[in-house]
């Protein structure tokens, strides 16, 4: 059986505004509970942090370009260089690197 | 409009950034028998990297539409809890419209930047992003849809770590001053590590289980002193 994919895009379309929307809309007062606010304060560098590694290896033909990728574009944030440098480094470095492997 | 314009400067990494990444996953759209007009709208709608790419692998094996609907909440939950935060940094007050916008366009990428305003996130600012991104993020599946397989693997390899050096970007600079952030960091990293490379649980599972684990050990082991962070 082969479904609409339009429908498809509907039902992802819908239910991940839902997903985004409602603690959104809900929550609409400062929260005062100590342990979820310091919660939310930490979510963002965990969820990033995971998704960052070890995903950047395996994105990467040669898993050391990912490798390379990752040292550097800390090294480059470490030393606060913008969004832009940052991302334009870890983009080199693969390429670079995989032209050599 | 100095806060949109403020945005879009910050949001032409984030654009460039997405066109590499909605680049790849026309790739797999087009495996799943999407056209190039499907795969813009779907980028256009959903605005999620993870989630799209579920979705699409599911659009090829035909699942039933109400496995879609669980398939995207799985892979989208980590939302919930960045809605949650995001209501932290928009002004009380603020218009419905605007909280529906800036949910709508709720990605790592828009959220990274409105928690980093201080000490309320101006939704034009946010807007000024968008603007140029998401049209990014459409035209970049299309795009990935029609030619994917012409570009050389060397620079689609490349490009696909431009998502993460953003990532890096985001969370490395805070950690110099927050020694509680570096070392969660540094768990994160090992945690996911681990997860991810001798158990089966999926990617985005992996990504939910240790938000919830390791934000919690966070909040218990190195509580936010003062108000320092999003009210």
């Amino acid at each position: 059986m082969r479904n609409n994919i339009y429908i498809y895009i509907a039902v992802m379309t819908i239910t991940v505004f839902l997903v985004r929307v409602l603690p959104l809309t809900i929550i609409r007062r400062p929260i005062t509970n100590r342990f979820i606010r310091d919660f939310l304060y930490y979510v963002p560098y965990v969820t990033l942090s995971v998704m960052t590694f070890p995903a950047i290896i395996n994105a990467t033909e040669n898993p050391l370009a990912g490798a390379a990728a990752l040292i550097f574009g800390i090294i480059a944030a470490y030393r606060g260089m913008g969004l832009f440098k940052v991302t334009v480094i870890c983009c080199l470095c693969v390429l670079i690197i995989e032209y050599f492997l | 409009m100095n806060s949109f314009r403020k945005g879009l400067k910050d949001g032409l990494p984030i654009g460039f950034g997405y066109f590499a990444v909605a680049f790849s996953l026309g790739i797999i759209a087009a495996g799943a028998g999407l056209t190039p007009f499907q795969g813009f709208l779907a980028s256009l709608l959903v605005n999620a990297s993870a989630g799209e790419n579920a979705a699409f692998i599911a659009i090829k094996e035909s699942v039933p539409y109400l496995q879609m609907v669980m398939i995207m909440i799985v892979s989208n939950i980590r939302y919930v809890l960045m809605s949650f935060a995001l209501s932290q940094k928009i002004r009380p007050g603020t218009a419905l419209i605007h909280r529906l916008i800036l949910g709508f366009f709720l990605t790592d990428e828009y959220f990274a930047l409105a928690v980093s305003q201080d000490p309320y996130c101006d939704p034009y600012y946010s807007y000024g992003a968008i603007s140029f991104a998401a049209p990014c993020w459409a035209s970049g599946t299309a795009l990935g849809i029609v030619m994917g397989n012409i570009l050389p693997g060397r620079i689609v390899s490349a490009l696909s770590v431009a998502l993460f050096g953003m990532f890096l970007a985001i969370i490395i600079p805070p950690a110099r001053t927050s020694r509680p952030i570096a070392i969660l960091i540094v768990i994160s990293f090992i945690s996911s590590y681990l997860l991810n490379t001798f158990t089966s649980v999926s990617e985005s599972t992996a990504t939910i289980i240790l938000t919830i684990a390791l934000s919690s050990l966070g909040a218990i082991l190195f509580p936010v002193k003062g108000d320092n962070h999003a009210q």
